[in-house]
């Protein structure tokens, strides 16, 4: 089952290869991994999405927490909570696809933010599926370019990952 | 007052109450060994021929005290050959501080002369390492790496620093506190669970201790042992768990594992409730999973949550030192109304006893050759069981185990874990500059000896009176037994072709050389080794045994416990 593990580890270089270096040590799955500071510049949060049955996500959760660098850690997935992810995908725009592409990015939410004669670049947030979903939609050939800035999400109401 | 980084190393490792230092000199480290030369009161540095052995005779100094061993080496290859030490003391869970030397900052990405990524490389093996950056950094620094080291699960940690930081002022003051707020091992285990704990171990008819090397590294050897004796359960040690409890009692029912005994390995097998204590359900304990203990519901200790279902899923997890948990066991045992089954218990005992009876240690004493058991068996004789045993890796490492019957807690040196030949002599020097008056015996083959035989040099140039109890059978005997079973006995490169003579070798360094090949000589041969005529003396006993051994009780790989090869 997907999971989805956010952590706060300390600012410090090399905190993060010591994230990546336990999972390609260990053989854990990483589906998507994001890393950026937070209010408080001495921590960075970092949520990654992975697999596993639930005594390997367990494993994964026990050697995080080993970790000097990693602070907190929790699993997202074990409760209720939000994720969203956001997306910059650049398709190619001509002729009629191009009235077509802008009805599709309206039905999803999306925002076209970047235009040229021949391209348009659209900015999409939500669920990774809705993502997924999107894409499923538009002819492949027509994508020039995909970005995706993996998943990161908050526990609903008032519970929170903090020190 | 102002110091250099330099300075400031060697004032804080005294401070620390650091007694001795292995290393090797290089330009990355010169202006520490520069201070060491100036500034330095207290501190001993040794030094030896190789980085790796540096590493190793700290490991052997750490696991034979329980104080953190300390290394010193440059920067590049330094570092390197330290790597195989470090990754030792890792899968052993030592605590050891290492300092490397690192090229200066300003050099640092540019791949300077002797440029390696230090912290990078032993990033997957140690517990935490650091880059010092900053001068007012260092005692922090230092600090924290031997907090790190030596609380939780010890482990290896490594301090990089750059020659710079080294040459760099400030001032210092030795750092009495640390606080991490990302570090906070456990210090008690959870009542509750413990108290469940007791009620399964009491509910027991097939009960059985198995208990490993966190008992000596977590210094609960006697909490164990009134525990054992308290409950009259049947217990067995793991290959790094030798010694927490006394071998020649008649609870003990001998290593369990692969080369475990008939008796453990089959009452772990048959348990209906295994307490496993500071043990971590190695692959070469379990042997397949699939077929381990049908029956037991489990109960483990560990210090690192990690541990615990990590191979085998247990019923009642405690997370805590082992040595608290065990204490609260036996307070909770005081009180209890509820006793062991005692008919149950009869009843396991004469089962054991017959399993016992087996004697599955046996082996053929009549032969032209000397038996490698039979040496290890003299050398417990000779020394009277109380000797620091360092090991390498091989059938000579496990005769040592099974034949060598260790009565207390930190005797038993070896490489459980990583499984690193040129272990033994480098942790035998350790072990004897923690302990001058001891008796301490590197038990080696001679394949093993050759990995760190220039440390010969050192043991002379220190006066360390280790004694090499060298089973030369001239195969690399492990290699060559799981050919013999498994490979149809081609013996591809197991063969020790053109060894050295070790007795010229051995005085070749200034040391006393010895060889014994008559079966009806050995304890007394043995016997001279360790008399007092070679007290203050390094003496390479080079002993010839028979070719064709191996190593038995034997679980081949796949199999459980229950499926042994015995003869």
């Amino acid at each position: 089952m997907k999971h989805v593990i956010s952590m706060l580890m300390e600012n410090e270089s090399g905190a993060l290869s010591r994230v990546a270096g336990l999972f390609s040590a260990r053989g854990y799955n990483i589906h998507a991994l994001t890393v950026a500071p937070t209010e408080d510049e001495s921590l960075s949060r970092l949520t990654l999405v992975t697999s596993g049955t639930d005594q390997q996500i367990e494993q994964i959760v026990k050697h995080l927490n080993r970790l000097i660098d990693v602070v907190k850690v929790l699993d997202l997935t074990e409760g209720s909570h939000i994720e969203r992810e956001l997306m910059l995908i650049k398709l190619s725009a001509t002729g009629e696809m191009r009235e077509e592409f802008k009805r599709l990015a309206d039905i999803f939410r999306g925002d076209i933010v970047d235009v040229t004669s021949t391209t348009y670049t659209i900015q999409m947030v939500g669920e990774s599926k809705k993502l997924d979903a999107f894409i499923q939609t538009i002819d492949a050939g027509l994508i020039l370019e995909t970005v995706r800035s993996g998943t990161v999400g908050v526990m609903r109401g008032e519970k929170c990952l903090h020190l | 007052m102002e110091m250099t980084g330099a300075q400031i190393f060697v004032k804080y490792l005294e401070d620390e109450g650091v007694e001795h230092i292995w290393g090797y000199p290089g330009g990355a480290v010169l202006p520490i060994y520069d201070a060491l030369d100036t500034d330095a009161q207290k501190l001993n540095h040794i030094l030896v021929r190789h980085e790796q052995a540096a590493v190793h005779a700290a490991d052997g100094y750490a696991r034979s005290t329980g104080k953190p061993g300390v290394v010193l080496v440059t920067s590049g290859p330094g570092a390197t050959n330290a790597v195989t030490g470090i990754a030792t003391a890792y899968m052993d869970s030592i605590p050891m501080v290492c300092i490397t030397g690192q090229v200066p900052t300003a050099l640092i990405g540019l791949d300077a002369f002797q440029e390696i990524d230090t912290v990078g490389i032993t990033r997957p093996i140690v517990k935490h390492n650091f880059l010092v950056k900053d001068v007012s950094e260092l005692a922090i620094t230092l600090k924290k790496a031997f907090h790190l080291a030596t609380t939780g699960r010890p482990g290896p940690v490594v301090v990089d620093i750059p020659k710079d930081v080294q040459n760099a002022k400030s001032t210092y003051e030795y750092p009495q506190e640390v606080e991490m707020r990302s570090y906070l091992p456990v210090t008690k285990g959870h009542s509750g669970q413990i108290k469940k704990a007791v009620e399964l171990m009491l509910s027991a008819k097939r009960p059985i201790l198995y208990t490993g090397g966190g008992v000596v590294l977590g210094d609960a050897s006697e909490e164990l042992t009134q525990l054992a004796r308290k409950l009259g359960y049947p217990i067995t040690n793991t290959l790094m768990g030798l010694g927490s409890y006394p071998a020649d009692d008649k609870q003990f029912v001998g290593m369990l594992g692969m080369h475990g005994t008939y008796e453990a390995n089959l009452s772990m097998h048959h348990s209906d409730v295994i307490i496993a204590i500071g043990a971590r359900f190695d692959d070469r304990v379990t042997g397949n999973l699939e077929k381990f203990c049908p029956d037991a519901k489990i109960i483990h200790v560990d210090i690192d949550p990690a541990s615990i279902s990590k191979n085998v899923i247990v019923d009642v997890p405690i997370v805590g030192p082992v040595k608290q948990v065990l204490t609260e066991m036996l307070s909770i045992l005081d009180k209890t109304e509820q006793k062991p089954d005692e008919k149950a218990l009869a009843e396991w005992w004469e089962q054991i006893e017959q399993w016992r009876s087996t004697n599955c240690l046996r082996y053929d004493t009549l032969g032209a050759k000397i038996k490698p058991q039979a040496a290890v068996e003299a050398l417990w004789e000779v020394t009277n069981g109380d000797a620091y045993v360092a090991s390498d890796v091989g059938q000579h490492q496990m005769y040592a185990a099974q034949y060598y019957r260790f009565n207390k807690p930190r005797r038993w040196l070896n490489s459980g874990g990583l499984g690193t030949m040129g272990f033994g002599l480098p942790a035998a020097m350790g072990a004897q500059m923690a302990h001058p008056d001891a008796t301490v015996v590197c038990v080696t083959g001679e394949g093993s000896i050759q990995m760190n035989i220039q440390e010969l040099s050192t043991c002379m140039q220190y006066g360390l009176p280790v004694k090499v109890v060298c089973l030369n059978n001239g195969f690399l005997g492990m290699v060559r037994q799981w050919q013999e079973f498994f490979y149809e006995r081609r013996y591809s490169m197991s063969y020790m072709d053109s060894l050295p003579d070790f007795v010229k070798l051995a005085e070749a360094y200034g040391h006393v050389g010895m060889r014994i090949e008559d079966p009806k000589r050995l304890k007394e041969q043995l016997a001279d080794a360790f008399s007092d005529k070679y007290k203050d003396r390094f003496v390479f006993i080079d002993i010839i045994t028979d070719q064709q051994e191996n190593v038995y009780p034997m679980i081949p790989a796949g199999a459980g416990l229950n499926e042994m090869i015995l003869v």
